[in-house]
């Protein structure tokens, strides 16, 4: 077995020889590279790193290198991403592929499944969506009724889903639907795979109050799906659909954490610190002149550090192998809540100046600014509310009874 | 002090609420902003507002208003909170008649109030110079010319600076940049030579501006209220205007609170309304109990200004009572706006959106939370 030291000197050689030098630098919203069929580089070194990195399967680190993951363990994932920060490197790749669907799809996905879809979420060959919500089925997710029927090989799948980030620009979908109207709710829920470009898919961008369309309605009319793509077993969708929500909101918990998030989801961290802001737009030097700001700032980061040690205790206590749990939900709510808080005096720091929305007299941080408060007030809705995640913290970490359950007795 | 509305007030209120919900609702303010006006307010509905005698709510008859006191332009500036109208009524009616009404000689107010109550003339009242509200902290300076004086400088934040008319300048003839003595007020045509107009446009497609004064020379009766000493009466102007603001405010955290309740009772999830839980219930109680203080912080400040025992000290600890309170609570209603309707919260299909937007912008307009708490330990001597 390789040393932790030489497998960081050994890291930290490649990535000296490997990482092209405009790959460390902050993201830039434009920037971030998403992969599929459709990939944008905007960047000609975004295309280079990415595939020096997929090759290596350092966009998947703990991923089995039989499936094209990088085959590390735990510590040494954690020595890469140190190495990766001390270079101020870029994410390679940033996906739903990566952040939900790959970890759900080791677990319980079978060895073909896995071999066809895991090296191209690896390589960002192929670009995915989350088809959970619908019109009637948000925090009572489990309601759904996207109803898929076996027809000889394949389901026929009718219905429509909401919210659907990315839906027009995603390559395939993993989508919830209701293989049986019979039994108890989370009973009748399959967890399905399709091709977006499948007959019968489309898809209708719903515009943001932050300006952006990242987010569609989703349309099945008479969808075949081959019923080799059902994942996990037939009507037990419900535990697969739970697990992958841990994992996207242990994503969308690391937005807590120091990088900010970009209007259309993807996190940058072009936001430079919040005191250097506030001192910034009030000339002063040594010492924030608004005692109450700097009071409320210092509050935010002596949470945002405890939060921090929160994240990276669950990570060290969390057993090899096995995904996050139910504190994800606290994670995701406390993080999320402190992505909004650090919005909030973000435009408290830049007054009159953060409350522009486009043209002269605002520079583009400001402008950018503006739009990313807006879309941050997105956290606490998407992955499930706070509210959502504050009952699950009830009912299933404290044990607290369910009033739903009780009254249904 | 009458904390209830007075039937004339109740019956304008009715009307201007009917006016709003049928001529003005928000869909005016969306249209404004997608279709990019170059005017960023409705110029038909702001006329049908002048028919109504809105310009002249609290001028007084005199001067060819009504003499319907900041209470009557309290409730409606309550109702146009309620569906976010963008006009002219809070730069030129509430600030800038205001302003003339205060500071104003006889021979200024004779001639600008009447024009303001019949919508020939818009004000903008060029303050701010810094992006933190701080109305002592003025750089832009006035200096003696022959026949008058030059203006310098730079302003930021103008409301409705780009429309205006005329606009009331505060620059600084004398003193210290922090310094309250040495503060003057100017009455500057828009077309004076040396000007520079840029509009910005804002989150809330409110209608805002920088300006700039390059050697913008003023004749000597552009002097508003007296020379050095502009900065009391000014203070005076803006207590008012946050009031007025807060009566806005008041009006918009209403709609939003509303909508919420009007989802909580009609969506269903989990089988039941979303309404039935205590996780929202507590909430909506919540913010139920704050904005009946809000309501009973703007009618006192609002019965304060109408009524002529009151002192200079008491309207400015009401105004920032108010402006605090108002600003802390509007802040709390529209995150919920967003959070408690889930997904639709966030599309721009939705209203709410435009009502968190408008809340920031009036948060910070004329003094922040924060400001104002500041403020008001000063004036209570702590
Ligand atoms: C930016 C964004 C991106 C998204 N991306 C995706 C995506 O890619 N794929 C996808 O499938 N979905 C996505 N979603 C949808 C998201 O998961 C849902 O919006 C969310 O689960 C809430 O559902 P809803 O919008 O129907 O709200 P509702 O469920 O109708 O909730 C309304 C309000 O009621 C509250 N509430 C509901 N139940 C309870 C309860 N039991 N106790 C207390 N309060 C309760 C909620 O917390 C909320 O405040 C996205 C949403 C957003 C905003
Ligand atoms: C984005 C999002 C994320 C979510 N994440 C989670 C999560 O991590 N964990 C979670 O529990 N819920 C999660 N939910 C769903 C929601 O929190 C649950 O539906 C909620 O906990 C209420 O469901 P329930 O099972 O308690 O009640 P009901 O749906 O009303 O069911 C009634 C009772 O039946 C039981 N029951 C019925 N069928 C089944 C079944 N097949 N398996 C197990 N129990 C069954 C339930 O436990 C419950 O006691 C999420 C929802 C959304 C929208």
């Amino acid at each position: 077995m390789q040393s932790q030291q030489e497998f960081r000197i050994e890291t930290r050689t490649w990535l000296e020889q490997n990482c092209p030098e405009s790959m460390r630098t902050s993201m830039v919203q434009e920037e971030v590279i998403w992969g599929g069929r459709n990939a944008e580089f905007a960047n000609p070194d975004s295309a280079i790193w990415l595939q020096r990195m997929a090759q290596k399967g350092w966009t998947c680190p703990t991923w089995p290198s039989e499936y094209g993951g990088g085959g590390l363990d735990k510590d040494q994932a954690i020595v890469l991403a140190e190495e990766l920060a001390r270079i101020n490197a870029r994410p390679a790749l940033t996906s739903f592929g990566i952040s939900m669907l790959g970890p759900v799809l080791l677990e319980y996905g079978n060895h073909q499944q896995k071999q066809e879809h895991i090296p191209k979420i690896v390589r960002g060959e192929i670009r995915w969506c989350q088809g959970y919500s619908e019109p009637g089925s948000g925090s009572d997710l489990a309601s759904l009724s996207t109803k898929a029927e076996l027809q000889g090989d394949n389901y026929l799948i009718n219905g429509s889903k909401v919210w659907t980030s990315y839906a027009d620009k995603a390559d395939w979908i993993f989508c919830l639907v209701r293989t049986d109207f019979d039994v108890p709710k989370h009973s009748g829920i399959s967890f399905i795979l399709f091709d977006m470009a499948s007959e019968g898919v489309s898809t209708k961008p719903i515009q943001l109050i932050s300006g952006s369309s990242p987010f569609c309605e989703t349309f099945f009319d008479d969808v075949k799906a081959p019923a080799s793509n059902l994942v996990g077993r037939l009507n037990e969708g419900w535990a697969i659909a739970k697990r992958l929500l841990q994992h996207e909101r242990t994503m969308i918990s690391g937005f807590g954490l120091s990088a900010g998030q970009s209007d259309d989801g993807g996190t940058t961290s072009s936001i430079s610190s919040l005191e250097g802001t506030a001192m910034h737009y009030r000339g002063d030097s040594k010492k924030l002149s608004d005692p109450v700001l700097r009071d409320q700032i210092a509050r935010f980061k002596i949470d945002a550090d405890a939060f921090a040690h929160t994240s990276r205790r669950s990570l060290e206590e969390s057993k090899q192998g096995q995904g996050p749990n139910a504190t994800s939900s606290m994670l995701k709510n406390y993080g999320c809540e402190l992505n909004k808080r650090r919005y909030e005096l973000m435009l408290q720091a830049i007054g009159t100046q953060g409350l522009g929305w486009e043209g002269e007299g605002f520079n583009d941080e400001e402008l950018q600014l503006t739009r990313e408060w807006l879309r941050s007030k997105a956290n606490s809705i998407e992955g499930g509310t706070s509210e959502v995640q504050l009952n699950i913290i009830a009912k299933r970490v404290l044990g607290l009874p369910d009033i739903l359950s009780l009254a249904q007795k | 002090m009458a904390l209830v509305l007075s039937e004339d007030q109740q019956l304008l209120k009715d009307s201007a609420k009917n006016f709003c919900e049928q001529n003005a609702p928000v869909s005016v303010l969306r249209g404004l902003r997608d279709s990019k006006d170059e005017q960023g307010y409705d110029q038909t509905i702001w006329s049908q507002m002048i028919d109504l005698g809105w310009a002249g709510m609290a001028i007084p008859e005199a001067y060819g208003g009504f003499d319907f006191g900041y209470g009557g332009l309290g409730v409606v500036l309550e109702e146009t909170g309620k569906t976010l109208v963008s006009s002219p009524l809070i730069s030129t009616v509430l600030a800038g008649a205001t302003a003339i009404v205060q500071l104003g000689s006889e021979t200024q107010k004779q001639d600008l109030l009447p024009k303001i109550v019949a919508g020939e003339l818009l004000t903008a009242i060029a303050l701010d110079e810094h992006v933190i509200h701080n109305p002592s902290k003025i750089a832009t300076t006035a200096t003696r010319i022959e026949d008058g004086y030059s203006l310098n400088g730079s302003k930021t934040f103008v409301l409705d600076g780009h429309i205006a008319n005329m606009l009331i300048v505060v620059a600084r003839t004398s003193g210290e940049t922090d310094s309250e003595q040495g503060i003057s007020l100017f009455l500057v045509d828009a077309n004076a030579k040396g000007l520079n107009v840029a509009r910005t446009i804002m989150v809330d497609s409110r209608n805002c501006s920088n300006i700039q004064f390059n050697n913008v020379a003023v004749a000597e009766d552009a002097l508003l209220g007296e020379l050095d000493q502009g900065f009391n009466g000014l203070d005076t102007v803006l207590d008012i205007a946050r009031i007025g603001i807060a009566a806005e405010m008041l009006g918009s955290m209403q709609t939003v609170f509303e909508s919420i309740l009007e989802f909580l009772k009609q969506r269903e999830q989990f089988g039941v309304l979303i309404g039935s839980f205590q996780g929202l219930q507590h909430r909506a109680a919540e913010m139920y109990s704050e904005i009946e203080l809000c309501k009973s912080s703007v009618r006192a400040a609002l019965a304060g200004l109408d009524d002529p025992n009151t002192t200079r000290a008491e309207i400015a600890e009401l105004a920032s009572m108010t402006k605090a309170k108002l600003s802390e609570v509007f802040f709390l209603v529209s995150n919920e706006g967003i959070q408690m309707h889930g997904g639709i919260g966030m599309t721009d299909e939705f209203d709410v959106g435009f009502f968190i937007k408008r809340a920031r912008v009036a948060q910070q307009f004329l003094g922040d939370a924060s400001f104002h708490r500041d403020r008001y330990a000063t004036l209570n001597g702590f």
